[in-house]
This record gives C-alpha cells, sequence and structure tokens, in this order.
C-alpha cells in the first residue's frame, strides 16, 4: 500500500522540476535576449519572475508541513533537506536570469561591441549545468552530479578569459564603456547560474549518498 | 528593509547557545568513551526458539543507548540479559559474554547485580503502598542503615518528582497519575545508586508532555548513570539517546551514534525500517 506521505514527496519533487524548467527557461530567454538581440524575450522573463517566486513560496510551504507533520528520518530527512536548499537556489538562478534581461534591454540600445563567441559558450555550459543537476536529482545519479560540479571551473575560466577580453575592448575604446560594462555583469550573473547549479549537485549527493560535498578543504570530522 | 519580528529574534537567541553546545563531536571522542557492557557472542532461547543471535554491543558509560526494532526483533529480550531478569522465565538459555565493567554477570551474585543495574518497565508498577515507602522499599530490603528520609527525597529529586509529591509522601502510590507512577518506579529503581538503568518502553503508556519530562530525566541522569532505552518510538530514540541500536530477526544490524543513525544509516534494512517503509 503506497503510503500517503510518499506521494507528497513525489508531489513536492514534482513541483521542484516544474520550477527548475521555469527557472531553466528563463536563464536561456535571458541569454538569447542578448545573443539575438531580443527585447521581447527579455521582457518575457520579467513578467514570468512572479511565477518562480509563487513556487518558491509553496515548495516551502510543502517541506515546512512534511518536516511538521512526518517528522521523516534518513534519507526522507535528506531529501526534504535538499529540496529547501534547491528550491532557493533555483529562486536565485530565476533572479540572475532577470539580472541579465534587464542587461539584455540596456545593452540593445546601443551597438554591439564584439561578436558573440565566448558568451553563447558559457551561457552553454552553465544551461546544461541546471539541467543536469535537476536530471541528477530525478535519477538520483550521483556521477551525473559530480560531473556537474567539474564543469563549474570551466565557466570560472571563461568568466575570466571574457573580463580580460572586454577589459581590453573599454580601454581601446570607451564608447564600448557602457555595453561591455554591461556585458561584464552578464557574464558575472552567467557564471553565478553555474554556482547555483554547483550547489544543487551537492545537494544531489548529499540527498543519494548522505555526503557533504561542500567546502572539501574543510576537515569534517 | 523588512525585520525579523520580535518574537523571532528571542526564539533565535534562545536557540543559539543550544545550538553551539550541540555541535558535533568528534566521532573518535565518542568511541573513546570508557565502556560500561561489553557483549560478545550473545545468543539467547526460549526453549528451543532462538530469539537473539550472536549480538555483539558495547554500552557506553554515562550515555544513553537506544535499542529500536520491529516487535518481536528480541530488542526487550536483549535488555532483560543485561540484568539477568529473563532467568525469572523458565526454560530459557543464554549463551556468549556479557561483561559489566570488566566483569562477566553471569558469575555475579543476581541481587547485586540487579542494585547494580536497575530496570523500568513498560507500565508503571508501584508497589501497594505510600509514595515514600515505594522508594525506601529497595533500601529497605539492602539493609540501608542511614537515613531514609534524606535518600528518599534525593531519589524524588533526581526523579524530577519531588515538588509534585513532597506534601503527600504518605499517599498511596495509586493515587499518582500515570506519568507520576512512571518517576516514582524511576525514583525508586535510582534511590538503591545503580550504575545502569534499563528502561523497556518507559513512555508508551505516558501523554506527551510526561513523555518530555521522562526524556529531560534521561538527559539529566546521564551524569550519574548509563542507560539502555528499548523504544518504538523513533523521535523518542533521536530526542533521547546518544547512540542507537537497531535490531532485527534478533541481530543487530546497525549501531552507531544516534545523531549518524537517524540521518545516514549506513544499512538499507535500517534506512527501510526508520523511514517506515517496513516493520
Amino acid at each position: 500500500m503506497e503510503r500517503h506521505f510518499e506521494r507528497d514527496l513525489e508531489e513536492l519533487k514534482q513541483r521542484l522540476l516544474w520550477m527548475g524548467s521555469l527557472a531553466e527557461r528563463a536563464v536561456h530567454q535571458a541569454i538569447h535576449a542578448v545573443l539575438d538581440a531580443e527585447e521581447h524575450l527579455a521582457e518575457t522573463v520579467l513578467i514570468e519572475e512572479d511565477a518562480i517566486n509563487e513556487i518558491q513560496i509553496e515548495i516551502d510551504d510543502r517541506v515546512l508541513r512534511l518536516l511538521a507533520l512526518q517528522q521523516p528520518m534518513a534519507a526522507d530527512l535528506r531529501f526534504l533537506l535538499a529540496v529547501s536548499r534547491i528550491n532557493g537556489d533555483l529562486e536565485r538562478i530565476g533572479d540572475q536570469a532577470v539580472n541579465i534581461a534587464q542587461s539584455a534591454t540596456r545593452i540593445m540600445r546601443h551597438p554591439q561591441v564584439k561578436p558573440y563567441v565566448d558568451l553563447p559558450r558559457m551561457s552553454e555550459l552553465a544551461e546544461g549545468m541546471v539541467r543536469d543537476s535537476l536530471n541528477a536529482l530525478v535519477r538520483g545519479d550521483i556521477e551525473l552530479a559530480h560531473s556537474v560540479l567539474q564543469r563549474d571551473d570551466q565557466v570560472d575560466r571563461l568568466r575570466d578569459q571574457l573580463f580580460r577580453e572586454l577589459l581590453t575592448y573599454m580601454m581601446e575604446n570607451s564608447a564600448v564603456v557602457f555595453s561591455a560594462f554591461e556585458l561584464v555583469l552578464v557574464a558575472k550573473n552567467i557564471e553565478r547560474i553555474g554556482d547555483h547549479a554547483t550547489n544543487i549537485a551537492e545537494d544531489v549527493i548529499y540527498f543519494v549518498a548522505g555526503r557533504d560535498v561542500r567546502h572539501p578543504a574543510l576537515d569534517r570530522r | 528593509m523588512p525585520s525579523i519580528s520580535q518574537g523571532s529574534n528571542a526564539t533565535a537567541a534562545r536557540l543559539a547557545p543550544q545550538m553551539r553546545m550541540n555541535e558535533p563531536r568528534s566521532m573518535a571522542a565518542e568511541k573513546e568513551a570508557p565502556v560500561r557492557f561489553q557483549i560478545s557472542d550473545l545468543n539467547f532461547f526460549y526453549g528451543p526458539k532462538q530469539a537473539v543471535f550472536g549480538l555483539n554491543l558495547n554500552i557506553p558509560k554515562n550515555k544513553v543507548t537506544a535499542l529500536i526494532g520491529p516487535s518481536g526483533c528480541g530488542k526487550s529480550t536483549f535488555l532483560r540479559t543485561l540484568n539477568r531478569m529473563n532467568e525469572i522465565i523458565r526454560n530459557t538459555r543464554v549463551e556468549g559474554e556479557i561483561l559489566l565493567d570488566g566483569q562477566e554477570i553471569h558469575s555475579m551474585d543476581v541481587v547485586s547485580l540487579r542494585r547494580r543495574v536497575g530496570m523500568v518497565f513498560q507500565r508503571p508498577n508501584p508497589f501497594p503502598k505510600s509514595i515514600f515507602e515505594n522508594v525506601a522499599y529497595g533500601l529497605r530490603i539492602n539493609g540501608y542503615k542511614g537515613r531514609l528520609d534524606d535518600l528518599v527525597e534525593s531519589s524524588l529529586h533526581r526523579a524530577a518528582l519531588w515538588d509534585e509529591v513532597k506534601d503527600y509522601l504518605h499517599k498511596s502510590a495509586f493515587a499518582l497519575s500515570g506519568g507520576q507512577q512512571q518517576r516514582l518506579c524511576i525514583a525508586r529503581a535510582l534511590a538503591v545508586n545503580p550504575e545502569v538503568l534499563l528502561l523497556d518502553e518507559p513512555c508508551s503508556a505516558l501523554d506527551p508532555v510526561t513523555t518530555a519530562k521522562i526524556e529531560e530525566l534521561l538527559f539529566h541522569l546521564k551524569d550519574s548513570c548509563t542507560m539502555a532505552i528499548v523504544t518504538h518510538n523513533m523521535q523518542q530514540a533521536a530526542r533521547a539517546s546518544d547512540f542507537t541500536a537497531f535490531m532485527l530477526d534478533g541481530k543487530l544490524i546497525e549501531h552507531s551514534e544516534t545523531s549518524k543513525l537517524f540521518t545516514t544509516p549506513a544499512d538499507p534494512r535500517t534506512e527501510a525500517y526508520i523511514t517506515g517503509r517496513f516493520g
């Protein structure tokens, strides 16, 4: 006989994945608003942000209710703790998408600084990390979660490369400072999205294996 | 900017020192805790039926060890082997070694063993006597020559019952509520100053407020006593114990620090039991 608690956990997971898909879509649209200079995409991101915020509150309520009423243990407890943390990370990813969309609307008012080469690579990487961290949650796949952690360094390297490149453009031509500075912000936001995906992957590993892999340099007793 | 309500601040302030106190200690330190009971290769039989199989377990001194597992898994039987209470059941047999502070309990005088290893049962079982006499009884039969009044009072204090009964010491113990009767039984067990207290589902017949009192009592008794508690209540095991042992079909499946067992159990059978997926 299936317990209603398990049904509640499954429903919670589905709601979290729905939130994840909204956050993923927001990131994708925001980045394409920059890359393709599509203003309507940026507007869509701003409009849809509320949906992510609402679901964040709903998920928090569900987690709190299950903790209080079911007093879960072991894997169930780790799952609820992971969901609660992932909920926060997804909401922040939604916020980063909004920041990128706002930058996009400002960038559009100026000529393009340079052809976009590293930015699409960086955003594909970060979007892939978000997608795979959520897939790892669905499948309980620790290897996939670890692969997300490993990709974070690549995103950081691309950000540094972009920063250097944009700085050179700004030094050479002060007319591009405004647009270049906005692109710096976009790169920074994409890099933060990668960090949130990393957090999600760490939470998946904690939920599945009971291992806390955050801050590996710390001596855990 | 939204401000945190005063209530939340007060709660945070109340919780903060406790959080610091509850910081996890090193695993090594826990493992180094002196051992009160050392149980090796323990088998127990009711006639031809074996109830405990090859059990090995150390019960650390001045800690609470919880025994959990489904009904009939042998946890109460195991608990009763620790002060040889099973010997009052006919046709039972025990094999293996149980050392109390390094001394084999089966070669000890059973009365002195039970004075050192007290027991509290599921249902409160006060004697049909006054509150005072219930606590004094063990002292009298052990030939205690000191001032009974003082020891009765200190035992009732240790069992967190004194304030509720100090004006009614000569009333019948049966006039007390269930929770008070259970604490009276604990006071009675404590009066002879046992080194170990065995508790067999001591809260199963009690309401949550009384249960909280007993759990608080266990926490404070750790200074002077080693405790082993059988419970069906997972939350109670999690709240009240330092170590937890999970038994299934007469075998010890897993034994570890309570904080570890209830968050990241090592054995899938423990996981299934504590998450309510079997048993």
